[in-house]
Protein backbone atom coordinates (compact mmCIF):
# COMPACT_ATOMS: atom_id res chain seq x y z
CA UNK A 1 0.00 0.00 0.00
CA UNK A 2 1.20 3.49 -0.77
CA UNK A 3 1.90 5.45 2.39
CA UNK A 4 2.83 8.99 3.20
CA UNK A 5 6.54 8.22 3.08
CA UNK A 6 6.28 7.14 -0.57
CA UNK A 7 4.91 10.52 -1.55
CA UNK A 8 7.46 12.34 0.59
CA UNK A 9 10.30 10.38 -1.04
CA UNK A 10 9.04 11.25 -4.53
CA UNK A 11 8.69 14.86 -3.46
CA UNK A 12 12.23 14.88 -2.06
CA UNK A 13 13.62 13.39 -5.29
CA UNK A 14 11.85 15.99 -7.41
CA UNK A 15 12.98 18.75 -5.06
CA UNK A 16 16.60 17.65 -5.33
CA UNK A 17 16.29 17.54 -9.14
CA UNK A 18 15.09 21.13 -9.04
CA UNK A 19 17.87 22.15 -6.67
CA UNK A 20 20.51 20.59 -8.94
CA UNK A 21 18.94 22.49 -11.82
CA UNK A 22 19.14 25.77 -9.91
CA UNK A 23 22.78 25.11 -9.09
CA UNK A 24 23.95 24.10 -12.53
CA UNK A 25 21.89 26.26 -14.89
CA UNK A 26 23.43 29.42 -16.31
CA UNK A 27 20.48 30.50 -18.45
CA UNK A 28 17.85 32.56 -16.64
CA UNK A 29 14.86 30.98 -18.38
CA UNK A 30 16.10 27.50 -17.46
CA UNK A 31 16.63 28.74 -13.90
CA UNK A 32 12.94 29.66 -13.82
CA UNK A 33 12.02 26.16 -14.99
CA UNK A 34 14.08 24.67 -12.16
CA UNK A 35 12.28 26.83 -9.58
CA UNK A 36 8.96 25.63 -10.99
CA UNK A 37 10.14 22.05 -10.46
CA UNK A 38 10.91 22.82 -6.81
CA UNK A 39 7.54 24.48 -6.24
CA UNK A 40 5.76 21.47 -7.71
CA UNK A 41 7.68 19.11 -5.44
CA UNK A 42 6.52 21.07 -2.40
CA UNK A 43 2.93 20.99 -3.70
CA UNK A 44 3.03 17.18 -3.91
CA UNK A 45 4.27 16.96 -0.32
CA UNK A 46 1.53 19.33 0.89
CA UNK A 47 -1.23 17.41 -0.89
CA UNK A 48 0.06 14.06 0.44
CA UNK A 49 0.25 15.28 4.04
CA UNK A 50 -3.19 16.82 3.68
CA UNK A 51 -4.57 13.48 2.50
CA UNK A 52 -2.93 11.28 5.12
CA UNK A 53 -3.77 13.55 8.07
CA UNK A 54 -7.32 14.29 6.85
CA UNK A 55 -6.54 17.97 7.08
CA UNK A 56 -7.34 20.65 4.53
CA UNK A 57 -4.56 23.05 5.55
CA UNK A 58 -2.04 21.43 3.25
CA UNK A 59 -4.26 21.93 0.23
CA UNK A 60 -4.84 25.55 1.20
CA UNK A 61 -1.11 26.20 1.30
CA UNK A 62 -0.73 24.46 -2.05
CA UNK A 63 -3.30 26.89 -3.51
CA UNK A 64 -1.37 29.86 -2.20
CA UNK A 65 1.87 28.40 -3.57
CA UNK A 66 0.24 28.13 -6.99
CA UNK A 67 -0.90 31.78 -6.76
CA UNK A 68 2.60 32.88 -5.74
CA UNK A 69 4.12 30.86 -8.60
CA UNK A 70 1.77 32.53 -11.08
CA UNK A 71 2.69 36.04 -9.95
CA UNK A 72 6.38 35.11 -9.83
CA UNK A 73 6.21 34.00 -13.45
CA UNK A 74 4.39 37.17 -14.51
CA UNK A 75 6.92 39.51 -12.90
CA UNK A 76 9.94 37.33 -13.72
CA UNK A 77 9.14 37.06 -17.41
CA UNK A 78 8.71 40.82 -17.58
CA UNK A 79 12.16 41.23 -16.05
CA UNK A 80 13.57 38.64 -18.47
CA UNK A 81 12.20 40.56 -21.45
CA UNK A 82 13.73 43.81 -20.17
CA UNK A 83 17.07 42.05 -19.61
CA UNK A 84 16.97 40.53 -23.09
CA UNK A 85 16.29 43.94 -24.61
CA UNK A 86 19.21 45.41 -22.71
CA UNK A 87 21.85 42.68 -23.02
CA UNK A 88 20.75 40.48 -25.91
CA UNK A 89 21.18 37.28 -23.93
CA UNK A 90 19.86 35.57 -20.82
CA UNK A 91 23.14 34.08 -19.70
CA UNK A 92 24.02 34.76 -16.08
CA UNK A 93 27.73 35.12 -16.86
CA UNK A 94 27.02 37.87 -19.40
CA UNK A 95 24.78 39.68 -16.95
CA UNK A 96 27.27 39.94 -14.12
CA UNK A 97 28.11 43.61 -14.37
CA UNK A 98 29.29 44.05 -10.80
CA UNK A 99 32.56 42.19 -11.13
CA UNK A 100 34.94 43.19 -8.38
CA UNK B 1 -3.83 -2.13 -6.71
CA UNK B 2 -4.93 0.58 -9.10
CA UNK B 3 -3.54 3.24 -6.79
CA UNK B 4 -0.15 1.50 -6.54
CA UNK B 5 0.23 1.16 -10.31
CA UNK B 6 -0.84 4.76 -10.84
CA UNK B 7 1.52 6.05 -8.17
CA UNK B 8 4.59 4.27 -9.53
CA UNK B 9 3.77 5.13 -13.13
CA UNK B 10 3.20 8.81 -12.35
CA UNK B 11 6.27 9.10 -10.14
CA UNK B 12 8.60 7.44 -12.67
CA UNK B 13 7.29 9.57 -15.53
CA UNK B 14 7.37 12.77 -13.50
CA UNK B 15 10.93 12.23 -12.30
CA UNK B 16 12.10 11.38 -15.82
CA UNK B 17 10.42 14.41 -17.35
CA UNK B 18 11.80 16.73 -14.69
CA UNK B 19 15.29 15.35 -15.29
CA UNK B 20 14.84 16.21 -18.97
CA UNK B 21 13.68 19.70 -17.95
CA UNK B 22 16.76 20.28 -15.84
CA UNK B 23 19.33 18.69 -18.16
CA UNK B 24 18.11 19.59 -21.64
CA UNK B 25 20.02 22.14 -23.70
CA UNK B 26 17.01 23.11 -25.77
CA UNK B 27 14.42 25.49 -24.30
CA UNK B 28 11.61 23.94 -26.31
CA UNK B 29 12.30 20.41 -25.02
CA UNK B 30 12.66 21.67 -21.46
CA UNK B 31 9.37 23.53 -21.59
CA UNK B 32 7.44 20.68 -23.18
CA UNK B 33 8.67 18.16 -20.64
CA UNK B 34 7.91 20.61 -17.80
CA UNK B 35 4.33 21.01 -19.06
CA UNK B 36 3.74 17.27 -19.37
CA UNK B 37 5.25 16.63 -15.94
CA UNK B 38 2.85 19.18 -14.49
CA UNK B 39 -0.08 17.34 -16.07
CA UNK B 40 1.17 14.15 -14.40
CA UNK B 41 1.50 15.94 -11.06
CA UNK B 42 -2.18 16.83 -11.25
CA UNK B 43 -2.64 13.04 -11.53
CA UNK B 44 -0.96 12.75 -8.12
CA UNK B 45 -3.45 15.23 -6.74
CA UNK B 46 -6.37 13.26 -8.13
CA UNK B 47 -5.05 10.07 -6.52
CA UNK B 48 -4.72 11.89 -3.22
CA UNK B 49 -8.35 13.00 -3.30
CA UNK B 50 -7.52 16.67 -3.77
CA UNK B 51 -9.75 17.07 -6.81
CA UNK B 52 -10.00 20.84 -6.74
CA UNK B 53 -6.24 21.22 -6.34
CA UNK B 54 -5.70 18.95 -9.34
CA UNK B 55 -8.06 21.02 -11.49
CA UNK B 56 -6.37 24.24 -10.34
CA UNK B 57 -2.99 22.71 -11.16
CA UNK B 58 -4.21 21.89 -14.67
CA UNK B 59 -5.76 25.30 -15.28
CA UNK B 60 -3.18 27.56 -13.65
CA UNK B 61 0.08 25.69 -14.20
CA UNK B 62 -0.48 23.92 -17.48
CA UNK B 63 -2.89 26.47 -18.85
CA UNK B 64 -1.65 29.85 -17.68
CA UNK B 65 1.97 29.53 -16.62
CA UNK B 66 3.10 27.35 -19.49
CA UNK B 67 1.24 29.58 -21.96
CA UNK B 68 3.07 32.54 -20.44
CA UNK B 69 6.38 30.74 -20.82
CA UNK B 70 5.68 29.86 -24.42
CA UNK B 71 4.76 33.48 -25.16
CA UNK B 72 8.00 34.58 -23.56
CA UNK B 73 9.88 32.00 -25.61
CA UNK B 74 8.63 33.69 -28.76
CA UNK B 75 10.56 36.81 -27.70
CA UNK B 76 13.77 34.91 -27.18
CA UNK B 77 15.56 32.78 -29.71
CA UNK B 78 14.22 29.39 -28.71
CA UNK B 79 15.44 27.14 -31.47
CA UNK B 80 19.10 27.73 -30.76
CA UNK B 81 20.78 25.43 -28.27
CA UNK B 82 21.82 27.08 -25.06
CA UNK B 83 25.54 27.28 -24.53
CA UNK B 84 26.27 27.01 -20.87
CA UNK B 85 29.63 27.08 -19.23
CA UNK B 86 29.23 24.35 -16.68
CA UNK B 87 31.33 24.34 -13.61
CA UNK B 88 32.18 21.16 -11.78
CA UNK B 89 29.20 18.91 -12.43
CA UNK B 90 29.87 16.23 -9.82
CA UNK B 91 30.25 18.89 -7.14
CA UNK B 92 26.92 20.42 -8.15
CA UNK B 93 25.15 17.07 -7.97
CA UNK B 94 26.71 16.29 -4.60
CA UNK B 95 25.88 19.71 -3.13
CA UNK B 96 22.36 19.73 -4.56
CA UNK B 97 21.54 16.24 -3.37
CA UNK B 98 22.99 16.75 0.08
CA UNK B 99 21.32 20.08 0.75
CA UNK B 100 17.99 18.81 -0.56
CA UNK B 101 18.30 15.79 1.72
CA UNK B 102 19.06 17.99 4.72
CA UNK B 103 16.12 20.27 3.93
CA UNK B 104 13.73 17.35 3.54
CA UNK B 105 14.90 15.78 6.80
CA UNK B 106 14.51 19.10 8.60
CA UNK B 107 11.00 19.70 7.37
CA UNK B 108 9.73 16.14 7.62
CA UNK B 109 10.97 15.57 11.17
CA UNK B 110 7.87 17.10 12.81
CA UNK B 111 5.62 15.05 10.54
CA UNK B 112 6.88 11.74 11.84
CA UNK B 113 6.47 12.75 15.44
CA UNK B 114 2.91 12.49 16.67
CA UNK B 115 2.40 16.17 17.36
CA UNK B 116 0.25 16.90 14.31
CA UNK B 117 -3.47 17.33 14.73
CA UNK B 118 -5.94 18.15 12.01
CA UNK B 119 -6.92 21.81 12.28
CA UNK B 120 -9.56 21.78 9.56
CA UNK B 121 -10.62 18.17 9.08
CA UNK B 122 -12.26 17.00 5.88
CA UNK B 123 -15.94 16.15 6.05
CA UNK B 124 -17.17 12.76 5.01
CA UNK B 125 -20.30 13.72 3.09
CA UNK B 126 -19.10 16.85 1.33
CA UNK B 127 -17.00 16.79 -1.79
CA UNK B 128 -13.49 18.16 -1.92
CA UNK B 129 -14.47 21.36 -3.75
CA UNK B 130 -17.15 22.19 -1.17
CA UNK B 131 -14.76 21.54 1.70
CA UNK B 132 -12.05 23.67 0.13
CA UNK B 133 -14.52 26.48 -0.52
CA UNK B 134 -15.80 26.50 3.06
CA UNK B 135 -12.30 26.59 4.59
CA UNK B 136 -10.93 29.04 2.02
CA UNK B 137 -13.71 31.57 2.53
CA UNK B 138 -13.85 31.35 6.32
CA UNK B 139 -10.47 30.57 7.86
CA UNK B 140 -8.26 31.69 4.98
CA UNK B 141 -10.25 34.69 3.76
CA UNK B 142 -7.57 37.29 4.52
CA UNK B 143 -4.73 35.34 2.82
CA UNK B 144 -7.09 34.78 -0.12
CA UNK B 145 -7.69 38.53 -0.51
CA UNK B 146 -3.98 39.25 -0.08
CA UNK B 147 -3.22 36.70 -2.79
CA UNK B 148 -5.73 38.43 -5.07
CA UNK B 149 -4.02 41.78 -4.43
CA UNK B 150 -0.62 40.17 -5.06
CA UNK B 151 -1.82 38.80 -8.41
CA UNK B 152 -3.10 42.28 -9.36
CA UNK B 153 0.27 43.82 -8.46
CA UNK B 154 2.07 41.10 -10.43
CA UNK B 155 -0.16 41.72 -13.45
CA UNK B 156 0.53 45.46 -13.41
CA UNK B 157 4.25 44.82 -12.96
CA UNK B 158 4.29 42.36 -15.86
CA UNK B 159 2.46 44.76 -18.15
CA UNK B 160 4.73 47.67 -17.27
CA UNK B 161 7.96 45.66 -17.50
CA UNK B 162 7.15 43.89 -20.75
CA UNK B 163 5.10 46.63 -22.39
CA UNK B 164 7.80 49.27 -22.67
CA UNK B 165 9.16 49.75 -26.19
CA UNK B 166 7.05 46.94 -27.58
CA UNK B 167 7.14 48.54 -31.04
CA UNK B 168 10.75 47.53 -31.67
CA UNK B 169 11.65 43.95 -32.39
CA UNK B 170 13.81 41.98 -30.01
CA UNK B 171 15.48 39.52 -32.32
CA UNK B 172 15.95 41.51 -35.50
CA UNK B 173 18.34 44.14 -34.27
CA UNK B 174 21.85 44.71 -35.52
CA UNK B 175 23.67 42.51 -33.03
CA UNK B 176 21.62 39.46 -33.99
CA UNK B 177 22.44 40.04 -37.65
CA UNK B 178 26.12 40.29 -36.79
CA UNK B 179 25.88 36.99 -34.93
CA UNK B 180 24.34 35.25 -37.92
CA UNK B 181 27.08 36.66 -40.16
CA UNK B 182 29.76 35.36 -37.80
CA UNK B 183 28.20 31.91 -37.78
CA UNK B 184 28.09 31.89 -41.57
CA UNK B 185 31.73 32.94 -41.77
CA UNK B 186 32.77 30.13 -39.52
CA UNK B 187 31.12 27.61 -41.76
Amino acid sequence: MIGLSHYLIVSAIIFSIGLVGVLRRRNLLMLFFATEVMLNAVNIAFAAISHYYNDLTGQMFAFFIIAIAASEVAVGLGILIVLYKKHGSLDLDDLSSMRG
Amino acid sequence: MYEIVAFYLFSALTIGLFIITVMSKNVLYAMTSLASAMVLISGFFFILGADFLGVVQLIVYVGAIMALYSFAMMFFDATRDIKEKNTNNALVFLLGGMSALVLVLMFSAPIFSDSIQALYPMHEGAGNAQDVGIVLFTKYLVPFEVAALMLLVAMIAGIILAGKKMDQSLTEDMSADDEIMIVKDEK
